[in-house]
């Protein structure tokens, strides 16, 4: 009961965000249920889940530990890749369909958190902006290599080719798992919403919870002062590595979320490139930089929104572009940020402690 | 014993020497001063004790061990912490996490131990907590715990900056100019407050300062520094009377 009491006005913050998260998907889920949903929006549920992961996963990145990336669709494109390759290799292997999820998931998410570690761990040592260019970098290169990646099975094991189905190599009964431009088709689709909305809530317990511990304030004080941080004896590289791996770890989530969902997994500009990297950046930004709550809202919001716009045809992406704006201003102009704090005062205002101001 | 002992301290900075033969050394439990002109070379001292800087030349000993062109993160686990002339602080973090990140590396729970939230997470914090708001008090900061840093005012900045440093469990302390923008009122508390830090804590604290008040009022032996020179060492009194010091203080 005491320790009940003691709750920290963060942690109780950090329960409300996993309730709002639980009545949002629930009345979804519903409106899903009862066919009160268009089948598009239906559709997107599992996307959006991938997003908002994505979209935590890089202000972590960008909010805590304070570097810009712009290439976390390509950790997005690892954790997809591996394990829809692992769950179509292994679809009649495993039949048990939440085994093998689950298998493909900690694979998905464990080559993500390795190529983070990877590319981290030379470039983290810098100080400076090179990040931002060597995600930029990774994320396109990784895009390509997925695009043009050929991978078949047959009696005597995986063959691997970058150019095309001929140059595998196969036995006639080879079997082509990934093929190039067209991707991989046919993963079993193991994920769907209840899976989703519970990999958001396990992304944001990991983040929230890192945050709040000895790990978390080392990673924050080494945004907000990398020289007090050096001066207590912070290893700065370590905690930068930490977060920008497990960074790229729940990147990974949501691409193992995405790829499971599909049909047919392809590799293209509009999924995996730097335009969607740079669109998670803005859900991120809009949401508030360091405000993970912020974050799920904004890219749930915004991944729905050319959606719900539909009915204005020609003018929806206009429509889009404006709240945008809008929605950037009343986050963050100054006039509009002291309009808040005046509200909020005024709100928070008692009689009782007004009467204490005159005298 | 001599906890610090430095010898024949330079740094060359394209041309300029900013510290050239600096020397000094501070017995265990001193309080120590470090005063000279604006430009004098203080905090450049205060860098390369810390390994911001690297000297060009010259030795610095801590309780008898090399720690020359050792890195800062290294020299604070060898046991020397700083405050900053420009405060420093975690800005969006509380007062409290500001103190608990200097604590970090005397307490330990693993990095899965948090997200699991694993008993050793609770006990731990619990523990820092204690710990932090108890040197918060020492500072006359505990009622200001949960405020966010950027927040504070100024002169509480300063005197969380200590707080933090002294967190880390240095044997000496080095506060670069701790009473600059206080007004005399604080630097007055401020004095009582860094006297009984050395006495509680058995703390040896190096301090730069350009309060003489302050300075003649808690330093035992002063260093005088000018153009990067030692210009006069020894008791507080004497060097404070010494003509050369006066002159470079007042300009010929
Ligand atoms: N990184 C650097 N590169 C070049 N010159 C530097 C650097 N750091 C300090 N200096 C120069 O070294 C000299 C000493 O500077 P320092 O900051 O140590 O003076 P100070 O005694 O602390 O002065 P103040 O009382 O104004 O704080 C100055 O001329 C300064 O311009
Ligand atoms: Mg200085």
């Amino acid at each position: 009961m005491k320790k009940l009491l003691k709750m920290s006005k963060t942690s109780k913050q950090n329960y409300i965000t996993y309730a709002m998260v639980l009545v949002v998907a629930l009345i979804a889920g519903v409106m899903d249920a009862t066919g009160n949903m268009s089948s598009l929006m239906s559709g997107l549920l599992v996307p959006v889940c991938a997003y908002v992961i994505l979209a935590v996963a890089l202000n972590l990145c960008v909010g805590i530990l304070g570097e810009l990336s712009i290439g976390h669709a390509g950790f997005m494109c690892v954790g997809a890749f591996v394990s829809a390759f692992f769950s179509k290799l292994m679809a009649s292997t495993i039949p048990v369909a939440w085994i093998r999820f689950t298998l493909a998931l900690i694979l998905g998410v464990g080559f993500s958190a390795l190529i983070g570690f990877l590319i981290g761990l030379p470039v983290l040592r810098l100080k400076g902006d090179y990040l931002a260019i060597v995600t930029l970098a990774f994320g396109e290169i990784i895009k390509n290599v997925a695009a043009v990646l050929y991978v078949g099975r047959d009696s005597k094991g995986l063959h691997f080719s970058l150019q095309d189905t001929m140059s595998l190599g196969l036995e006639k009964d080879g079997e082509v798992i990934i093929k190039g431009a067209q991707g991989i088709t046919g993963t079993p689709n193991d994920s769907n919403f209840v899976i989703g909305v519970i990999l958001v809530l396990v992304t944001l317990i990991i983040v929230n919870n890192l945050v709040n511990s000895r790990d978390g304030r080392a990673i924050m004080a080494i945004r907000d002062n990398l020289i007090a941080a050096e001066s207590v004896g912070i290893n700065i590289t370590k905690y930068k590595l930490i977060a920008f791996s497990i960074s790229a770890a729940l990147s990974g989530i949501a691409g193992v979320l995405y790829a499971h969902n599909l049909n047919t997994l392809m590799s293209t500009s509009k999924n995996f490139g730097y335009n969607m990297s740079i669109m998670i950046l803005v859900y991120v930004v809009l949401g508030g930089i360091g405000n993970i709550r912020g974050s799920v809202f904004a890219a749930a919001l915004l991944v729905i929104l050319p959606e719900l716009l539909r009915f204005l045809n020609d003018y929806r992406m206009l429509i889009y572009a404006v709240i945008l704006i809008v929605v950037m201003l009343f986050n963050w102009a100054p006039s509009a940020l002291a309009f808040r704090e005046k509200v909020k005062a005024k709100w928070k205002k008692t009689p009782d402690s007004t009467k204490k101001e005159v005298a | 014993m001599e906890l610090l002992e430095v010898k024949d301290l330079t740094i060359i900075f394209g041309g300029l020497h900013a510290v050239d033969g600096f020397h000094l050394s501070i017995k265990k439990g001193q309080l120590y001063g470090l005063i000279g002109p604006n430009g004098a070379g203080k905090t450049t001292v205060f860098n390369m004790l810390t390994g911001v800087y690297r000297p060009t030349e010259g030795k610095i000993f801590l309780d008898g061990k090399d720690i020359t062109g050792k890195k800062t993160v290294e020299i604070n686990q060898a046991g020397i912490a700083r405050t900053f002339q420009n405060i420093r602080l975690f800005k969006k973090l509380s007062v409290l996490d500001n103190v608990k990140v200097g604590l970090h590396n005397q307490y330990h729970y693993s990095t899965l131990a948090s997200i699991l939230r694993l008993p050793s997470y609770f006990k731990v914090e619990e523990q820092m907590n204690q710990k932090a708001l108890e040197l918060l008090k020492v500072f006359d900061l505990d009622q200001d715990a949960d405020t966010t840093a950027e927040n504070l005012p100024y002169g509480k900045q300063r005197k969380l900056e200590i707080a933090r440093a002294l967190a880390t469990g240095p044997k000496l302390l080095l506060l670069d100019e701790p009473a600059a923008g206080m007004n005399p009122n604080e630097t007055l508390e401020l004095m009582k407050t860094i006297r009984f830090v050395r006495d509680t804590f058995d703390m040896t604290i190096l301090l730069i300062e350009h309060d003489m008040k302050l300075v003649s009022g808690i330093c035992e032996e002063l260093t005088v520094l000018n153009f990067g020179k030692v210009l006069a060492q020894g008791k507080t009194a004497d060097v404070l009377n010494n003509p050369e010091v006066i002159k470079a203080y007042l300009g010929e």
